[in-house]
C-alpha cells in the first residue's frame, strides 16, 4: 500500500435487498458521523459516512439504494450499478463491497451475491439479523457458506449492542490488506436463463448451509390475517392515518407557536435595532418572516416523519401500499404512492421529497404532479379565516357543523381532483406507456429501534433545514422585493406594499381576476401569499390596513366579511384549493424531477384549474344571489 | 393453472413461468426476468395468503420463506400445481 492510500480513507459500499436491514447496519457502523448529498445529475440520495476500524483505518462507508439486482430498473438502481461498476466519473470504484444479507431470508440475497461476484471487486457478505434468525431456530453454517460462496461470510445484529464487533474486526483486517488491484469486471445483463440457474445455485447452498425450521414466523402470519384482511386491514389503515393526522396538527401546534413566537420575537429585535429603511424591511420582512414562515412547519415534518419512520421499520408501509394498490391504481397512481400523498397533506415539500420510494419515474412524476393539491397545513389559516367569517356557524343535519362540512369539502376537492389529475396526467401523458406492475415484497413485522428512527428523523431536518436556508430563502427575498419595491414617496399615507411592483401586479391582473370575483386587494395579497400560503393572512390584513399581522385573524375576518360579498370569499376558497400558491413547492419541483419542464406544468394546471373553479363557482354563487 | 386465478389458501409449487405478451405492459422477458427476481422460480413453494378488497386484488403470496405482494395480471404468468 503507498503512503497516499495510507492517508486516504478505503471506501466500502454498503449494497443489499430491500428490507434486509442495510440503512439499520449503516447507521450502527458510521453512528451520526453521516451526510446525505445526491449523486451528480439525479435525485438519487448519495448517503455516506465515516468509520473507524479498531486498527485505525479510517473507511468512508457509502449506503447504496437497496436493488435484488445489478439489472437497473430504476434511477436508485441505476446508481447502484453504476456505482459497483465505476461507471460514476466522479466516484472511485469501491474497495469493497459488503452485501447486506436478511439472515432469515437469504434466497434473493444469495441470488444477488452471485450476481455480485462478477463484478470483481472484494466482496464481503454479512448475515444481518442473526439474533433473530437465530431466535426462530435457523441454523447457518458459516464454514460450508463460506466455502460455497467462496467469499468471507460474517454474521451481524444491527441492532443489537455488539452486535456489529465481529464484522469491525473483519472490515479491520480487510482494510489492512486492501489494494488497488482491479480485477476485470465479468458482469454483464443477465438473461433470463442465467437468472434462473443463479436462483437454482442459490436455492442449492441454501439447502446445504442453512437449517430452517419448517414453521415460518407466526407472529407475522397471524398479526397479517388482520392487519391484511380485505374489511379490518383497511379500517386499520384509515384509523392508523387518522391518529397520524391527530398528532401532525395537535402536537404540533405548541412547538409552532413557540417558534412564531421566536421569528415574532427576532422579528421585532431586527425592527428596533436596525434603523427605519430598507435594511430594516429587508432583514424583519424578507429574511426573519420568509424563513420564519418556512420553518414554522419544522415540527410538522418532524412528527410526519417520525410516523412515516416507525411505519416503515415495523413493516407496515408495505402493507399499506398492498391495501391501497386498487384504490389507487384506479386513479393511475402506485400503491406507493399513497405515503407520499399522505404527508402532504401536512406540507407538499416532505410530501415531495417521499416520492423517492416510487421506483417507477413515470409513477414518480405523477404523483410529484399532484401532491400539491392535497389540502396541505399552510392553507388551514386562510380556510379558517375566511370560513369564520363567512360561513355561518349553524348545525346542519342535526349533528355537523356547517364550518366544520365546508371545511371537510375543501380538504374532499383536494383529492378528489388530485386522483382526476393523476388519470388524466396518464391518458395525456403515459397512454402508449407500460403500466409498471406492483410487485413488492412484505417484510416480516420487526419492532422499529428508537436510534435509527431517530437518527432518519434528524437526517430529514437538516435537509428541510438546508432546504429551507437555500432555493426557498432566494425564492422568498424575490417574493419581499416584489412587496416592497419601488419604495413609498415621502409622505405616503397608504400601506408600503400599495406602492410596490405587487401592487401594480394586483392591479394589472384586475380585468383578468374580476371574472372570478378578486378584488385587487386580494391580487396583492396572493404575491406575498407565494412565500407560504398563510402569509396571505396577514398581507390581506396589510392591504385593508390593519395592523397587527397574523395575530389579528379575528379583525381581518371582520374587514372582509365588511369588503367582500359571499361569492367572493367562496372563489377565494376554492381559488385556494387549486392555486399553485407557494413558491417553496415549486422550487423542490423543480429540484427532485431535475426540469424546469414539470415545475412550470404544474404551476400551469394547477393555475388553469384554480381559475376554472373559482370562476364557476363564482358566477354559481352570484347566480344564487349571494354577490 | 395460473396463481392469478389461485383462491385464497391455496398452496401449491411453481411448475413454470410462463409469460404471454398480454400478460402486463412490460416486455414479457422483462416481466419474466423480475418475477424470478422476487424469487417465482421452478419448484418454489408457494401459498396465496391474502387478497385485497376489490376484484380480490392484489394478492399477498407466500414464496418459500418470502412474502410478496403482485397483482393478479401478472400473477397469471405464474403456473402452478
Amino acid at each position: 500500500m503507498t503512503a497516499v492510500a495510507e492517508s486516504e480513507p478505503l471506501r466500502f459500499a454498503l449494497i443489499g435487498t430491500p428490507n434486509s436491514g442495510k440503512t439499520a447496519l449503516f447507521n450502527a457502523l458510521t453512528g451520526s458521523r453521516q451526510k446525505v448529498a445526491n449523486y451528480p445529475g439525479v435525485t438519487v440520495e448519495r448517503k455516506s459516512g465515516m468509520l473507524q476500524t479498531p486498527g485505525g483505518h479510517s473507511v468512508n462507508l457509502i449506503d447504496l439504494p437497496g436493488t435484488y439486482s445489478l439489472r437497473a430498473r430504476s434511477p436508485d438502481e441505476e446508481v447502484t450499478r453504476d456505482f459497483v461498476l465505476g461507471r460514476f466519473a466522479s466516484e472511485a470504484t469501491p474497495d469493497l463491497l459488503l452485501c447486506v444479507a436478511d439472515a432469515t431470508n437469504l434466497r434473493l440475497a444469495l441470488r444477488l451475491v452471485l450476481e455480485l461476484k462478477r463484478v470483481g471487486r472484494p466482496l464481503l457478505l454479512v448475515l444481518n439479523m442473526i439474533d433473530i434468525a437465530r431466535r426462530r431456530g435457523i441454523d447457518i453454517d458459516l464454514d460450508r457458506m463460506t466455502a460455497e460462496l467462496g467469499i468471507p461470510v460474517i454474521t451481524a445484529a444491527a441492532v443489537r449492542r455488539g452486535g456489529t464487533d465481529d464484522l469491525m474486526r473483519r472490515l479491520d483486517e480487510l482494510a489492512a490488506t486492501a489494494t488497488d488491484a482491479h480485477e476485470a469486471t465479468s458482469w454483464k445483463q443477465p438473461t433470463t436463463g442465467e437468472l434462473r440457474a443463479a436462483q437454482r445455485e442459490a436455492d442449492r447452498i441454501i439447502a446445504a448451509a442453512v437449517k430452517t425450521p419448517s414453521k415460518p414466523d407466526t407472529l407475522t402470519t397471524r398479526l397479517d390475517s388482520v392487519l391484511l384482511h380485505p374489511v379490518a386491514g383497511l379500517v386499520i389503515l384509515l384509523a392508523i392515518l387518522f391518529v397520524m393526522f391527530q398528532a401532525v396538527f395537535t402536537w404540533a401546534q405548541p412547538l409552532m407557536d413557540l417558534i412564531n413566537a421566536g421569528f415574532d420575537g427576532l422579528g421585532a429585535l431586527a425592527h428596533t435595532a436596525l434603523p427605519e429603511g430598507l435594511l430594516q424591511s429587508f432583514v424583519e420582512n424578507g429574511i426573519i418572516s420568509g424563513v420564519g414562515s418556512v420553518i414554522v412547519f419544522l415540527p410538522q415534518i418532524l412528527i410526519l416523519f417520525l410516523f412515516i419512520l416507525l411505519l416503515e421499520d415495523l413493516g407496515y408501509m408495505a402493507r399499506a401500499a398492498f391495501l391501497m394498490d386498487r384504490i389507487m391504481g384506479g386513479a393511475g397512481l402506485h400503491g406507493r404512492a399513497f405515503i407520499p400523498l399522505l404527508s402532504s397533506f401536512a406540507c407538499a415539500i416532505p410530501g415531495i421529497m417521499a416520492t423517492r420510494v416510487i421506483d417507477n419515474p413515470r409513477d414518480r412524476l405523477t404523483t410529484i404532479l399532484v401532491a400539491p393539491l392535497m389540502t396541505c397545513s399552510a392553507r388551514i389559516p386562510v380556510y379558517t379565516l375566511i370560513i369564520s367569517a363567512f360561513i355561518p356557524n349553524k348545525t346542519v343535519w342535526g349533528f355537523a357543523s356547517l364550518q366544520g362540512v365546508v371545511m371537510f369539502g375543501l380538504y374532499a376537492a383536494g383529492i378528489v381532483s388530485a386522483l382526476g389529475v393523476s388519470a388524466l396526467a396518464k391518458f395525456l401523458f403515459w397512454r402508449e406507456s407500460p403500466t409498471p406492475p406492483f410487485m413488492l415484497e412484505l417484510p416480516d413485522y420487526k419492532l422499529p429501534r428508537p436510534r435509527s428512527v431517530l437518527m432518519g428523523v434528524y437526517t430529514r431536518a437538516k435537509m428541510f433545514l438546508h432546504r429551507a436556508g437555500t432555493t426557498i430563502f432566494s425564492m422568498m427575498v424575490l417574493i419581499w422585493f416584489l412587496a416592497s419595491f419601488p419604495r413609498p414617496p415621502a409622505g405616503a399615507t397608504g400601506p408600503a406594499i400599495d406602492y410596490s411592483i405587487a401592487s401594480w401586479l394586483g392591479h394589472a391582473i384586475e380585468p383578468v381576476t374580476k371574472a372570478i370575483g378578486f378584488n385587487w386587494q386580494i391580487n396583492v395579497a396572493l404575491i406575498p401569499g407565494m412565500a407560504a400560503r398563510e402569509v396571505a393572512v396577514a398581507a390581506l390584513g396589510t392591504v385593508y390596513a390593519i395592523e397587527g399581522g397574523k395575530e389579528n385573524a379575528a379583525q381581518i375576518g371582520q374587514a372582509l366579511a365588511h369588503h367582500w360579498p359571499l361569492a367572493t370569499a367562496l372563489s377565494v376558497l376554492v381559488w385556494y384549493i387549486f392555486a399553485p400558491q407557494c413558491a417553496s413547492t415549486l422550487a423542490v419541483i423543480k429540484r427532485e424531477t431535475g426540469s424546469w419542464k414539470w415545475m412550470a406544468l404544474t404551476f400551469g394546471y394547477m393555475l388553469a384549474l384554480a381559475y376554472i373553479a373559482s370562476f364557476a363557482t363564482y358566477h354559481v354563487a352570484v347566480a344564487l344571489g349571494a354577490g | 393453472m395460473a396463481l392469478g386465478l389461485a383462491q385464497r389458501g391455496f398452496r401449491g409449487r411453481i411448475t413454470a413461468i410462463s409469460v404471454s405478451p398480454e400478460a402486463s405492459d412490460l416486455p414479457p422477458d422483462e416481466l419474466e426476468r423480475r418475477l424470478i427476481e422476487l424469487g417465482f422460480t421452478e419448484g418454489a413453494q408457494v401459498e396465496v395468503l391474502h387478497e385485497g378488497l376489490f376484484g380480490r386484488d392484489p394478492i399477498a403470496v407466500r414464496v418459500d420463506n418470502a412474502t410478496v405482494a403482485i397483482r393478479r395480471r401478472e400473477a397469471m404468468a405464474i403456473l402452478v400445481s
